[in-house]
C-alpha cells in the first residue's frame, strides 16, 4: 500500500519535472513568463488610475474680479488643476475643450464679485468635457469640494458663523481613496491567471500536436497521474508570478498588507487549480495548439472583465452577475483584496473557496477523461 | 514605328504580368478566406468576442454609481434626524438602508452588502440646535474611485439638508450671505454614462484584436506548420503573400467595426456627432496599421505562441492600459503618458472619442491621421521588408 | 549561360549554420563543385546530415550561400533567386499542405500559383489522381489524410504543372511501393516528354538506380558520384548470394555474417537467401568464410547500386574502423545474453502474445479496418505492410490502446490495454512513426522522464540508461535536446526509449522511413537480436525488402487482410510457385493488385445485377 503510493508519487514527480524543464529550458519561454509580469505590474500601477491628478482647466473671467482669482488661487493649490489657457470670449471656450487642451472651463460672469456681495447666488460655470465620464465626474467633485470649503470660509469671514453641521468623513481600507491600492491587489491574481490559463491551455494541446501524448499515454501513467502532472507546474508558475506582483505592490508602490500571508496562499492556491483545471479542459478539447491558444483567449477576456476588476461586480445587470459564479477570477479578486486590504480571516471569505473548489471539482476531472477519450 | 511595337510589346508583358499577379493574389487569398471560414476559432475570435465584448461593454460595465446600498444607523430617532436623512432617499444614485446598531452596520459593511455607513449620533438634534452637531460617514475604500464617487453623493446629499434643517432650527438665515454656486455642464456626455466613452474604445479594441492579435498567428503558422517551404517555390512574389493575408482579415476586421457602430447607435445610443466618413477612413487607417502589427509580429516571431505573447503584449495591453480607453492619460505619470503615446492605438482612441462624442474638430482629426498614415505605411513596409523567400 | 547543357552549375560551395544554443557553426557543405546536365533524372544520396536538404535548398534559392556560385537554370540564385522560383518546382522534404483546405483545393491553390491553364489541369489532374490513388479522397481536408497520402498529396501539388527543373527532396519516404512505381513512370514521362532535368535526394538506392547520375553525399561533401553502373563497380567481383540449403529464416545467417566485419562489408536477406559483400582482402573460398558460411552454397552476383555504396561508405568509416566494429558490437550485444547467439526463430515459444479477432474501426461511415484477425507468439518479428491508408496504423493504435475498435476481440499480453490497469502497459514499448519524444529535453532527460514513467527509479534507472546508451551509442549526446539530434540518432533514441524498461513486445510504425542502408541495417541487426531474446516485435514498414527480417507478415489494403504467413508462404499466396526466388515486393504489388481488381469486379457486378 505505501510502496504504491510511493510509486504513484515518484511518477507524478517525475511528470511534474518533466513539464518544468519542457517550459522552463527555452529561453524566450522564461523570458515570456517572467518579464510581461514585471512590466504589466508596474504599467497597472501607474496607468490604472482612476484618480484624477491633473485636470488641465481654461478661465473665462469676464468679473476680473478680486474674488475669482481668489478662487483660482486655491484650485491651483490643491495640484489638481492645472490653467492651460486664460480665455476672452465665450467662442473660444468650444475650441479649448474640443481640442482637449481643457478638460475644464470656468466661467465667472461679469457680475460674479457683485453678486457674492449682494448677498445673492453667484454662478460659477463649469463646462466639463466628458468625453471620459470618469474624469469629468471626479473633476466636478473636485471643484464641488473646493467651492464647498470656500463657501463656508466665506460664511465664516462675512458674519454666518460656523457651519452648523459638520460631516465627518472617513474611509475604510484605503484613507486616501487611491485607485491603485484597489487595482495592485487584484492584479496580484489577475496577471497569474491570464498566463496560467494560456500555458495549461497549450500544454496537452502542444503534445498532440508533436505526438508526444501519444508516447505518453502508451506509458503505465493513468490520466488522473497526467492531469495532476500537467496541473502542478503550472500551479507553481502562477504562484511564483503572484509573488512577483505581490511584491511589486508591497515594496514598490508600498500599498500596506492587513491580512496574513498564509491567507493569501491558501486563497492563491485554490483560486490556481481552478484556473488550470479551466486550462486543461480547454487543452484537452482541442485539436491543436493555434486553437487551444485562442479559445483560451476567448475565455480570459470576458473573465477578466467580468471580474470585478474593472468595474464591480454589483454594478453589473443580474444576468451577468449569475453568470460571473463560473469566474474563478472573480472569487480569487474579491479574497484577496478582502486578505490584503481588509486583513480577514479564512473565516470570513470561507464562502469565496466554494466556487473555486467547485469548478476545480468540474473542470479537472472532465479534463482527465478527455485525454483518452477525445479523438483527434 | 518600331519604338511604338516595342512600347506596345512592354505594355502587353506589363498586361500579362499584372493579370498573373491578380491571378495569384486571387488563389491565395481565396485560401487564407477559406482556411479562416473553416477554423471556427479564428472565426469565434473575429466575430464573435466582438458581440460578447459589445455586450459585456454596453451591459455588463458600468463605472456609474446606481442605487449604491448605504446603511444608515439613527442613533437619533427624532424627526429632526428623520429629516436629515431623507434626502438620500430621493437620491437615484444611493439606496439607504435603515438600520438601528453600528454593530450591525460594520457587519454587513464587513460583507461589503452595504458601500457605506452613515450614522446619527443619539444627540444630533439637540448639537444641531446648538450649531454644532456632526454625522459620521463611513465608505468601504477598496474600490477608490466608486467610494469617492459614493462619498461625494453622501456629503453633498447631507450637507444640503442639514444646512436647511440649521437654518430653520437656529433661526440664521442664509439670506445675507452670497455664495458661489457651482454651475456643471458636461459637454459630449450630459448624462455622463460610462457606456458613451467605453463604447467608442471598443472599436479600438476589436480592430486591434483582429487586426494584430489574430493577424499575428497567421504568418507564424505557416513558419510553424512549414507550409511556407513548398509556397516559397513558386512565381509567388512576398508582396502577394502580405496582400492575401492582409485582404480576409482587414474584411473580418471591417465587419467588427460596422457591428460596433450599429450597436454603438442602435443598442445604446452613442452619438455620432461628427461625420460617418471621417471616422470610416480613420478606422480604415488604424486597422492597416494593426495588420502591420500582427504581420510584422508574426514574420519576425515564427512561432505562434511567441507571436500571441507578444501581440498581447505590445497592442491589446497598451489599448487597455495606455491609450486612455479605460484610464485617463492625463492622470498617469509624465513618462507613462510619452510611452502612451508612442503606440497608435492612443491616437485612433482620442480621434475616434472626439468623433463620436464632439464632433470634427480639423486639427485634431489632420493631426491623428497623419500620425495613424505615418504608422501604416511604417509597419506595413517594415512587415514587408521582413518578409522575405528564405529559410535562413 | 557558359556551360550550355548544365541546368545546375554550382562551384566552390559553401554553407555553414550557427548553431543557436551553442554558438557555433556547423558546416552543412564544404567544396561542393558539380554540374547537372539538362534532360536527366540525378539523384542525390547519403546519410542523414550529408547536406542533401541544404543542398537542393540552395538550389531552390530558399538558402544563400556563403561563398561560391549557384547557378540555375543560367540564373545566378544569390542575384535573382525569383527568376529561378518562377521556372522551377520543389518539392520540400515536409510538404507543409493546408490541412483545411481539401485535396482538391490544395491542387488548385499551387495550379493557380503556378498558372496552369484550366484545359492543361482536366488531363493533369487525372493523371496525378491515378498515381496518387487520391481520386475518391478530392473533398477531404488533407489533414485528415494518413501520412503516406499526406506525402503522395504533396508530390502531387508540386507536379501540377511540367518546370524547367523538378527538385525533389525524398519524395517517396512513407510512400507504398506501388505508388513509388507510378511516381517513377511520372517522372520519367515529363522527362521524356518535356526534356525536364530532375534532382531527387533518396534513401532508397533502387530509385536511386533508375538515374542517370548519382552523387553520394557525406558530411557536406560529395563524397562519389557517376553513374550508377560506374558506382556499383566499386563492388565489383565482391557480391555474393549464400544460397541456404537449411529451411532457417534467412535473417539467422544474414546476422552471422554482418557481424563479421574483419571479412564482410554488408549482408542482407533476399530472396531467402543471403546477399553479402565482401571486403577487398578476403577471397570468397577463404576458409574462415566457409565455416560462417555453415554448408552454404556461394554463388557470384553483379553488383548493384547499393552494393557500390555500401562499399564507399564503409571505405569512409574505415578511417575509424573502430567505430564500425562497436556499432555492429553494439547492435548485436542485445543477443549476447541469450544462450543461443545465433538464435534461430525456432526459439519461438507457442505462447500467444497478441491475438486479434474480428477487428473493425470506423470513422463515421469510413471503414479503416475490416474484419480483421491474427495472432502473434512470442519473440516473432511480425510485419504489418500495406499500401497508404490501408489501415496499418489504425491497427497499430488499436494495440497500442491508443484508440479504441469499434468491435471486435483484442488481447495484448493478455489483456485489452484500452481497458486493462496501467500496469499492464508497462509490458509493452512503442516508438511512432514521426519522432515523438520532447524535443527541447535533453537525450538524458528524456530517458529519465520516460523511464520514471515505467516505474523504474534510483539504481534500477541509472543502470538501464546505461545499458540502453551503450547498446544504441548515445554516448557523448547526454546533454544534446533530442530535437537537434541528426535523423539517425533520433530514431535510435526512440528506440532507446521503447526499451529501457525491457518490455515484452515491442511496437515499431515505419521506423526505418527515410533512413540510409547503413543505418537500417544497424537497425535490423538490433531487432534481430532483440526477438532472439524473446521480446515480440510488431512492425510497419514500406521498404519490402525488409519483409524478410520478419518471420510472419500481413498485407492490409482499404482496410482488409489480404494475405497473412511466412514472406514465402505470402509468396505463394501472390500466385508464385513456392520454389521460385523470393521478391517480396512483386508479391505485394501483385497480391494488392488481384484485391483491388477483384473488388472492382465485384463492384461491377453489383452494379450489373
Amino acid at each position: 500500500m505505501f510502496a504504491l503510493l510511493f510509486a504513484l508519487l515518484h511518477r507524478i514527480l517525475i511528470l511534474c519535472r518533466k513539464e518544468l524543464l519542457a517550459i522552463l529550458k527555452d529561453p524566450s519561454s522564461r523570458i515570456v513568463l517572467i518579464m510581461p509580469v514585471f512590466i504589466q505590474s508596474f504599467l497597472f500601477g501607474y496607468a490604472a488610475t482612476y484618480d484624477l491628478t491633473n485636470a488641465p482647466y481654461a478661465v473665462l473671467d469676464q468679473s476680473r474680479s478680486a474674488v475669482s482669482t481668489e478662487l483660482i488661487a486655491k484650485l491651483e493649490s490643491s495640484g489638481v488643476f492645472h490653467r492651460v489657457a486664460n480665455l476672452t470670449s465665450e467662442h473660444e471656450i468650444a475650441e479649448a475643450i474640443d481640442s482637449g487642451e481643457a478638460l475644464l472651463v470656468l466661467q465667472f460672469g461679469a457680475t460674479f464679485e457683485e453678486d457674492l456681495y449682494a448677498g445673492k447666488a453667484a454662478d460659477l460655470q463649469v463646462i466639463l468635457d466628458a468625453r471620459n465620464s470618469n474624469s469629468a465626474g471626479s473633476a466636478a467633485a473636485y471643484i464641488n469640494a473646493i467651492v464647498g470649503t470656500f463657501n463656508q470660509d466665506w460664511r465664516r469671514d462675512h458674519g454666518g458663523g460656523e457651519p452648523a453641521l459638520n460631516i465627518q468623513a472617513r474611509s475604510w481600507y484605503n484613507p486616501n481613496l487611491e485607485t491603485r491600492w484597489f487595482f495592485m491587489p487584484s492584479m496580484i491574481a489577475s496577471l497569474a491567471f491570464l498566463q496560467t490559463l494560456m500555458l495549461t491551455a497549450l500544454s496537452v494541446a502542444r503534445e498532440r500536436e508533436q505526438g508526444t501524448f501519444d508516447q505518453l499515454l502508451v506509458t503505465p501513467m493513468s490520466p488522473t497521474e497526467i492531469m495532476i502532472g500537467k496541473a502542478v507546474p503550472p500551479i507553481m508558475i502562477g504562484l511564483v508570478q503572484s509573488t512577483i506582483v505581490m511584491l511589486v505592490t508591497l515594496h514598490w508602490f508600498k500599498v500596506p498588507m492587513a491580512g496574513s500571508f498564509v491567507t493569501l496562499y491558501l486563497g492563491l492556491i485554490f483560486f490556481m487549480i481552478s484556473s488550470v483545471g479551466v486550462g486543461l479542459a480547454i487543452s484537452a478539447l482541442s485539436a491543436n495548439m493555434q486553437q487551444a491558444m485562442l479559445y483560451a483567449f476567448m475565455l480570459i477576456m470576458p473573465l477578466m472583465l467580468l471580474s470585478g476588476l474593472a468595474t464591480p461586480v454589483r454594478n453589473m445587470p443580474m444576468p451577468i452577475q449569475i453568470l460571473t459564479y463560473a469566474n474563478p477570477l472573480r472569487f480569487a479578486i474579491d479574497l484577496i483584496q478582502r486578505v490584503y486590504l481588509e486583513g480577514v480571516s479564512l473565516l470570513t471569505v470561507w464562502h469565496d473557496l466554494v466556487p473555486l473548489f467547485v469548478i476545480a471539482a468540474l473542470t479537472l476531472p472532465w479534463a482527465a477523461w478527455l485525454f483518452r477519450h477525445r479523438l483527434v | 514605328m518600331p519604338e511604338n511595337s516595342i512600347a506596345t510589346a512592354q505594355v502587353d508583358i506589363s498586361q500579362h504580368s499584372f493579370r498573373a499577379f491578380m491571378r495569384r493574389l486571387f488563389a491565395l487569398t481565396r485560401k487564407e478566406v477559406r482556411q479562416l471560414l473553416r477554423d471556427k476559432s479564428n472565426l469565434s475570435i473575429g466575430l464573435l468576442l466582438p458581440v460578447i465584448l459589445m455586450l459585456i461593454f454596453g451591459y455588463g460595465l458600468s463605472l456609474d454609481v446606481k442605487n449604491a446600498p448605504i446603511a444608515v444607523v439613527m442613533d437619533d430617532a427624532s424627526p429632526t434626524a428623520m429629516e436629515a436623512v431623507v434626502g438620500l432617499q430621493l437620491s437615484p444614485f444611493l439606496s439607504p438602508l435603515m438600520l438601528t446598531s453600528m454593530q450591525e452596520a460594520e457587519a454587513m459593511m464587513l460583507a461589503r452588502e452595504v458601500d457605506g455607513i452613515v450614522r446619527v449620533p443619539s444627540s444630533y438634534s439637540r448639537d444641531l440646535a446648538a450649531g454644532h452637531a456632526s454625522i459620521q460617514v463611513i465608505v468601504h475604500g477598496a474600490e477608490a474611485s466608486r467610494a469617492s464617487i459614493i462619498l461625494n453623493y453622501l456629503t453633498a446629499t447631507l450637507a444640503q439638508q442639514g444646512s436647511r434643517s440649521a437654518d430653520r432650527l437656529g433661526g440664521i438665515s442664509q439670506g445675507g450671505l452670497g455664495y458661489i454656486n457651482v454651475e456643471s455642464r458636461l459637454w459630449f456626455n450630459e448624462s455622463n454614462t460610462s457606456t458613451w466613452y467605453l463604447v467608442p474604445g471598443l472599436i479600438v479594441l476589436i480592430i486591434t484584436l483582429v487586426g494584430a492579435f489574430l493577424t499575428a498567428l497567421v504568418m507564424a503558422r505557416e513558419w510553424e506548420r512549414g507550409t511556407f517551404e513548398a509556397l516559397f517555390v513558386t512565381p509567388v512574389k512576398p508582396v502577394e503573400i502580405l496582400l492575401a493575408k492582409i485582404i480576409p482579415y482587414f474584411c473580418v476586421g471591417i465587419i467588427g467595426l460596422a457591428m460596433c457602430l450599429c450597436t454603438a447607435r442602435f443598442l445604446f445610443g452613442v452619438p455620432m456627432e461628427g461625420s460617418l466618413i471621417i471616422l470610416l477612413f480613420a478606422s480604415v487607417l488604424y486597422l492597416l496599421v494593426a495588420l502591420g502589427i500582427g504581420l510584422l509580429i508574426s514574420s519576425v516571431t515564427k512561432n505562434q505562441f511567441m507571436a500571441s505573447q507578444v501581440s498581447l503584449l505590445v497592442s491589446l495591453l497598451p489599448v487597455f492600459m495606455l491609450s486612455g480607453f479605460m484610464f485617463d492619460l492625463r492622470n498617469v505619470p509624465m513618462a507613462i503618458n510619452i510611452i502612451g503615446h508612442l503606440f497608435p492605438a492612443t491616437h485612433f482612441m482620442s480621434l475616434i472619442k472626439t468623433l463620436m462624442l464632439a464632433g470634427n474638430v480639423w486639427p485634431q482629426i489632420i493631426l491623428e491621421c497623419s500620425i495613424l498614415i505615418a504608422y501604416a505605411v511604417l509597419f506595413i513596409s517594415l512587415a514587408r521588408v521582413v518578409t522575405r523567400k528564405r529559410l535562413d | 549561360m557558359n556551360t550550355a547543357g548544365s541546368a545546375v552549375q554550382i562551384e566552390g560551395l559553401h554553407k555553414q549554420f550557427l548553431d543557436k544554443e551553442s554558438g557555433r557553426k556547423i558546416v552543412a557543405l564544404r567544396d561542393i563543385n558539380l554540374a547537372i546536365p539538362a534532360g536527366t533524372i540525378s539523384a542525390f544520396v547519403g546519410p542523414d546530415g550529408a547536406g542533401k536538404t541544404t543542398l537542393l535548398r540552395l538550389m531552390a534559392g530558399l538558402l544563400r550561400a556563403d561563398t561560391g556560385s549557384v547557378e540555375v537554370l543560367g540564373v545566378d540564385a544569390r542575384r535573382d533567386p525569383q527568376q529561378i522560383q518562377d521556372r522551377i518546382s520543389y518539392m520540400p522534404q515536409r510538404f507543409g499542405l493546408y490541412e483545411d483546405l481539401s485535396v482538391q483545393e490544395n491542387l488548385d491553390l499551387y495550379a493557380d500559383l503556378h498558372g496552369v491553364a484550366a484545359q492543361d489541369r482536366v488531363k493533369r489532374y487525372a493523371r496525378l489522381m491515378e498515381m496518387t490513388g487520391l481520386a475518391k479522397f478530392t473533398a477531404r481536408p488533407a489533414g485528415k489524410l494518413s501520412g503516406g497520402m499526406k506525402q503522395k498529396l504533396g508530390l502531387a501539388c508540386t507536379l501540377v504543372r511540367s518546370p524547367e527543373l523538378l527538385l525533389l527532396d525524398e519524395p517517396t519516404v512513407g510512400v507504398d511501393p506501388l505508388s513509388r512505381v507510378e511516381l517513377w513512370e511520372i517522372v520519367e514521362q515529363l522527362r521524356q516528354d518535356e526534356h525536364l532535368t530532375v534532382i531527387i535526394s533518396t534513401a532508397y538506392l533502387d530509385e536511386a538506380e533508375r538515374c542517370a547520375q548519382v552523387y553520394v553525399l557525406h558530411e557536406g561533401e560529395v563524397l562519389a558520384h557517376g553513374t550508377p553502373q560506374a558506382l556499383s563497380d566499386h563492388a565489383r567481383g565482391r557480391c555474393f548470394m549464400a544460397l541456404q540449403q537449411s529451411r532457417q529464416p534467412s535473417r539467422v545467417l544474414q546476422a552471422k555474417l554482418l557481424d563479421n566485419t574483419d571479412m564482410i562489408i554488408d549482408a542482407v536477406p533476399q530472396g531467402g537467401d543471403v546477399r553479402f559483400i565482401l571486403n577487398e582482402h578476403t577471397q570468397s573460398d577463404a576458409p574462415a568464410l566457409q565455416e560462417v558460411l555453415d554448408g552454404a552454397r556461394v554463388e557470384a552476383v553483379k553488383p548493384r547500386l547499393e552494393d557500390g555504396f555500401m562499399v564507399l561508405m564503409r571505405a569512409k568509416l574505415h578511417q575509424d574502423k573502430a567505430a564500425v566494429e562497436a556499432s555492429l558490437a553494439a547492435a548485436a550485444s542485445l543477443s549476447n545474453s541469450s544462450a543461443n547467439a545465433q538464435g534461430p526463430a525456432s526459439d519461438t515459444s507457442d505462447e500467444v502474445m497478441i491475438e486479434v479477432r474480428d477487428l473493425v474501426r470506423k470513422f463515421g461511415d469510413f471503414i479503416a479496418v475490416n474484419s480483421t484477425s491474427f495472432a502473434v507468439k512470442r519473440g516473432e518479428i511480425f510485419g504489418l505492410l500495406g499500401p497508404n491508408g490501408a489501415g496499418k496504423t489504425t491497427t497499430f493504435r488499436m494495440l497500442c490502446g491508443l484508440l479504441p475498435a469499434t468491435s471486435g476481440f483484442l488481447q495484448v499480453a493478455g489483456v485489452n490495454l484500452r481497458t486493462a490497469r496501467a500496469d499492464a502497459r508497462r509490458r509493452i514499448g512503442y516508438v511512432s512513426q514521426k519522432f515523438s519524444l520532447y524535443g527541447n529535453l535533453s537525450v538524458m532527460e528524456n530517458l529519465e522522464f520516460f523511464g520514471g514513467a515505467y516505474g523504474l527509479r534510483g539504481k534500477r534507472l541509472r543502470q538501464r540508461i546505461a545499458t540502453v546508451t551503450e547498446q544504441f551509442e548515445l554516448h557523448g549526446l547526454e546533454r544534446t535536446p533530442s530535437g537537434h539530434l541528426p535523423g539517425g540518432f533520433k530514431q535510435r533514441l526512440a528506440m532507446a526509449v521503447g526499451l529501457l524498461h525491457e518490455p515484452d513486445i515491442l511496437f515499431l510504425d515505419e521506423p526505418t522511413s527515410g533512413t540510409d542502408p547503413l543505418a537500417r541495417r544497424e537497425f535490423w541487426r538490433r531487432i534481430t537480436a532483440l526477438a532472439n531474446t524473446g521480446v515480440t516485435i510488431i512492425i510497419t514498414t514500406h521498404f519490402l525488402d525488409e519483409a524478410e527480417y520478419c518471420d510472419r507478415i500481413v498485407i492490409q489494403d482499404a482496410g482488409e487482410l489480404k494475405a497473412l504467413g511466412t514472406p514465402r508462404e505470402v509468396w505463394v499466396q501472390a500466385g508464385h510457385s513456392a520454389s521460385s526466388p523470393l521478391n517480396m515486393e512483386k508479391a505485394f504489388i501483385d497480391i494488392v493488385n488481384q484485391a483491388r481488381q477483384a473488388a472492382a469486379r465485384s463492384e461491377q457486378e453489383v452494379a450489373h445485377a
